[in-house]
């Protein structure tokens, strides 16, 4: 699993690549709550990613729980049909704002700035 | 500020022996089964007479063991083998035990180290992920353990502790609730599909959901060809349990990633949310192991003799009618069954639990029914289970009946059978019925006097037997489609067709049956007691005749969605008279209505009537009861509550003479069955009756009035 970090605005943008298991999870989970500690909105692509793991999807919940105790937001883009249903269906996807294109994505978590619990509205 | 002192400089994080590669230290002996510990998993099992026990550990997928770590004799503790295993990848882990049994054991023992058992604390089960995909029977170790993380956010869930006497239960199958393509919903046939129609369950007007078995089952289990048809007839109902404490897989969107529990979890969630309690019916009478000739899964393996009633010469006992009977008031076996459901409280949030062939958890270990059950007994006091509804089918395959009679502590409550029978006969116009019709009505004080009416779950169908809609359509059963010659299912459904077996274009019947249904519906909604219906009743679901439809995984059982549009009618009635009960406490009065006046409202809280006011008739020939409740209304400082209802089974029109309410007070009309579509009205839209004093009631009919101000 690769990730790449570049920053739109002062948003950070972090593209992931590659399959998602329980090694990598643990890798992308502490790489993005790196992330929330520097800059106030993160952004993660999934586009990349080419399967997932349950450790993966609890690694995005961890992901959440930090970004609600450090206050920040975290939007995710590109995730396939297959995790949004599992993220559905366990209840988890509201947690997340959820946006279909990265520019989405980061108009997103920047007009969040007052609100930072705001349940997803699904941008796109 | 100081950093929390990390777990790891715990003495206990290390290892202490070094086996099949793994560092190990004697493990604790609690929790039993699999549970995640600093550094790695502490497996607890009770084996018995166990001499050895391995600890048998799979790598997700594979089919063949990675390890074995025999547990060493030194970290037994009594009968329980413990060990802590460092270095363990959770996510992929499976887990099994291999038993080793005494050389000299005893004929009750089933000890058998060529299996690899199950651990019957397991919170997770893999294997049967997919519903209805064949298993690979050449794959060892079928119902493989694994760990849960069980780190679900409640966002401040709280059960919802609903007073018993205030339910509405709906008695539904998760999969047969949206499995039918007609449903529309993302993931037909699951936890999440159910969530997708709670909207529906609200306007309906239900505030508890009783689900059929969802612990973790085979529906391959006892599965069969039907040599008619050529289909594989599976377990649909799922009533043979593999895993006590393991959500079904198959019945979750996202089993392929383990993520069941969270997914049954996000179910109570929403359901919560939307004021809907959540109660399990439960197995606990029988297990999926079977008798002699079943599959070894894990109990067998373990301690057979403690977990199953065996007979003197080593056979099963069949009090289950399924095949063994488990052995529930042996104290190990009954622990086991109290921290499986506290389990479900405690950690799903479970509001209520059902229990299938309860007669069977009043059973010493030779079979000898205790008056005094210890099970019983414990669930009645435990503390964790104090908010949750306790619910018995007192009754079981071995002949033993105790409607009326199950030891209940003052806490449980019962499957009412007697008031299924009652409302049947009633009908479909026995004679002879109006005294019991009554009795029901008052919330059976023949039978639970002392404990309520809350004890008293009425109900006229269940998943057993006729749909209701075929209840009044069918003279027979009609079962062809099990597959056994129609041999199986109940002979006693008091059921009547009304002139056609089945379905019919005859008009005429077409609307009484309507209208039965109707009457069904009206009369347990303004029962005392707490009222059941069966999914799918409420749109006149059909299984074309079959009243036990255990192995149909078809159409001929799932709920099918487009009858929500073409009964709109009957939908309405059922949502009407749901929220006119809730409307009304003096029909919901915990306790049994006697016939004086609690309310001061200058009548008695229940009194009977018949064509004449206050002139009940009590005859044999008499098919004609009203019942006046008076109570209050919600609003304590509102005016006095009255209720008039009237039930009819006869074949001809009564005018019947009202009872005279207080000054200023006329009655309105709420429903009457034998009008038109929908047959009841609106809450508040009540209009008043045209002559105050009598009222005809037709033919096969039920009338419901309220007493409102003159306007």
């Amino acid at each position: 699993m690769k990730s790449r970090k570049r920053m739109v605005g002062e948003v950070a943008v972090i593209a992931l690549s590659g399959g998602l298991d329980s090694h990598s999870a643990a890798e992308i989970r502490d790489k993005v709550t790196g992330q929330l500690a520097d800059h106030e909105h993160v952004v993660v692509d999934f586009s990349g990613v080419t399967c997932v793991s349950s450790a993966s999807i609890r690694a995005m919940l961890l992901i959440y729980r930090q970004a609600q105790a450090l206050d920040r937001t975290v939007a995710v883009v590109g995730l396939s049909p297959e995790v949004r249903n599992v993220l559905s269906a366990t209840g988890f996807l509201h947690f997340f704002v959820v946006a279909g294109s990265v520019a989405d994505a980061v108009t997103a978590v920047e007009a969040k700035g007052v609100n930072q619990f705001e349940r997803a509205a699904s941008v796109a | 500020m100081n950093a929390p002192r990390l777990l790891r400089d715990r003495i206990d994080s290390f290892p202490t022996h070094n086996i099949a590669g793994y560092g190990v230290r004697p493990g604790r002996t609690g929790p039993f089964g699999a549970t995640l510990v600093p550094g790695g998993v502490n497996f607890a099992v009770y084996a018995g007479n166990a001499t050895s026990v391995s600890v048998v550990l799979y790598k997700l997928g594979d089919a063949d063991p990675t390890a074995e770590i025999a547990i060493p004799t030194d970290f037994r503790v009594g009968r329980v083998w413990a060990v802590t295993v460092f270095g363990l990848e959770y996510e992929d882990l499976e887990y099994g035990f291999r038993v080793y049994g005494p050389e000299n054991a005893g004929i009750n023992d089933r000890y058998d180290p060529t299996v690899v058992l199950s651990d019957p604390y397991a919170k997770v089960l893999g294997g049967r992920e997919e519903w209805g995909k064949l298993p690979d029977y050449d794959r060892q170790y079928q119902h493989r353990a694994r760990l849960a993380f069980e780190d679900f956010d409640w966002e401040g869930d709280r059960p919802l502790r609903i007073p018993t006497e205030n339910l509405v239960v709906y008695e539904a199958h998760v999969r047969g609730f949206t499995r039918h393509p007609s449903s529309g919903v993302a993931n037909p046939g699951t936890y999440a599909g159910l969530v997708e129609k709670i909207p529906y369950l609200q306007r309906l007007g239900v505030n508890c959901v009783e689900l059929l078995p969802v612990f973790e089952f085979d529906e391959f289990g006892n599965s069969r060809l039907n040599t008619d048809t050529g289909e594989m007839l599976l377990n649909f109902w799922g009533y043979n349990t593999v895993g006590f404490f393991a959500p079904k897989a198959g019945y979750a969107a996202t089993s392929r990633f383990g993520m069941q529990g969270d997914e049954f979890k996000n179910m109570v969630k929403a359901l919560h949310a939307a004021g809907i309690e959540v109660m399990l019916d439960v197995v606990f009478n029988h297990t999926a192991e079977g008798n002699e000739l079943g599959p070894s899964i894990s109990f067998r393996g373990l301690d057979n003799q403690t977990y199953y009633m065996m007979t003197p010469d080593g056979y099963y006992f069949n009090f289950s009618g399924t095949g063994n009977t488990v052995n529930s008031n042996n104290p190990i076996t009954r622990d086991f069954i109290v921290s499986c459901l506290r389990y479900w409280a405690a950690e799903y949030h479970i509001d209520g639990f059902r229990f299938d062939l309860a007669a069977v958890l009043d059973r010493d270990e030779n079979g000898v029914p205790l008056g005094n059950p210890p099970l019983i007994q414990a669930l009645a006091h435990d503390p964790i289970l104090r908010d949750c509804k306790l619910v018995a089918e007192a009754w079981d395959a071995g002949g033993l009946y105790q409607v009326g009679s199950f030891p209940n502590y003052h806490r449980w409550s019962e499957w009412n059978g007697k008031y299924r029978d009652t409302l049947r006969k009633f009908l479909k116009g026995d004679e002879g019925m109006i005294g019991e019709l009554a009795t029901r009505i008052a919330g059976s004080p023949d039978l639970y006097k002392g404990r309520g009416a809350r004890a008293s779950i009425n109900f006229v169908t269940c998943h057993d037997g006729f749909t209701l809609a075929d209840m009044v359509a069918y003279n027979d059963k009609h079962n062809e489609a099990n597959g056994e010659n129609n041999n199986d299912g109940a002979n006693d459904n008091n059921s009547w067709n009304h002139g056609a077996e089945g379905p019919t274009d005859d008009p005429e019947i077409v609307k009484v049956r309507d209208r039965q249904m109707k009457n069904a519906m009206l009369l347990l909604m303004t029962s005392r007691g707490v009222p059941m219906m069966l999914s799918g009743d409420e749109v006149g679901r059909t299984q074309k005749g079959n009243n036990n439809a255990y192995c149909q995984d078809s159409e001929l059982s799932w709920f099918d969605w487009s009858q929500v549009e073409t009964n709109s009618g009957l939908l309405e009635f059922a949502s009407n008279v749901t929220a006119f009960r809730l409307a009304h406490p003096v029909l919901r009065g915990a306790h049994h209505p006697n016939s004086i006046d609690p309310s001061d409202c200058g009548h008695p809280e229940v009194s009977w009537h018949g064509t004449r006011a206050w002139q009940p008739d009590w005859s044999p020939g008499s098919r004609v009861l009203g019942i006046m409740w008076c109570g209050h209304h919600l609003d304590v400082d509102a005016s006095p509550d009255y209720v008039y209802v009237v039930a009819n089974s006869h074949w001809d029109a009564h005018d019947v003479e009202l009872p005279t309410v207080d000054p200023g007070f006329v009655w309105h009309l709420f429903a009457d069955t034998a009008q038109d579509d929908p047959g009841a009205c609106v809450l508040g839209n009540e209009e008043p009756l045209s002559n105050p004093n009598w009222y005809t009631v037709s033919p096969r009919s039920v009338v419901a009035l309220v007493a409102r101000p003159v306007s």
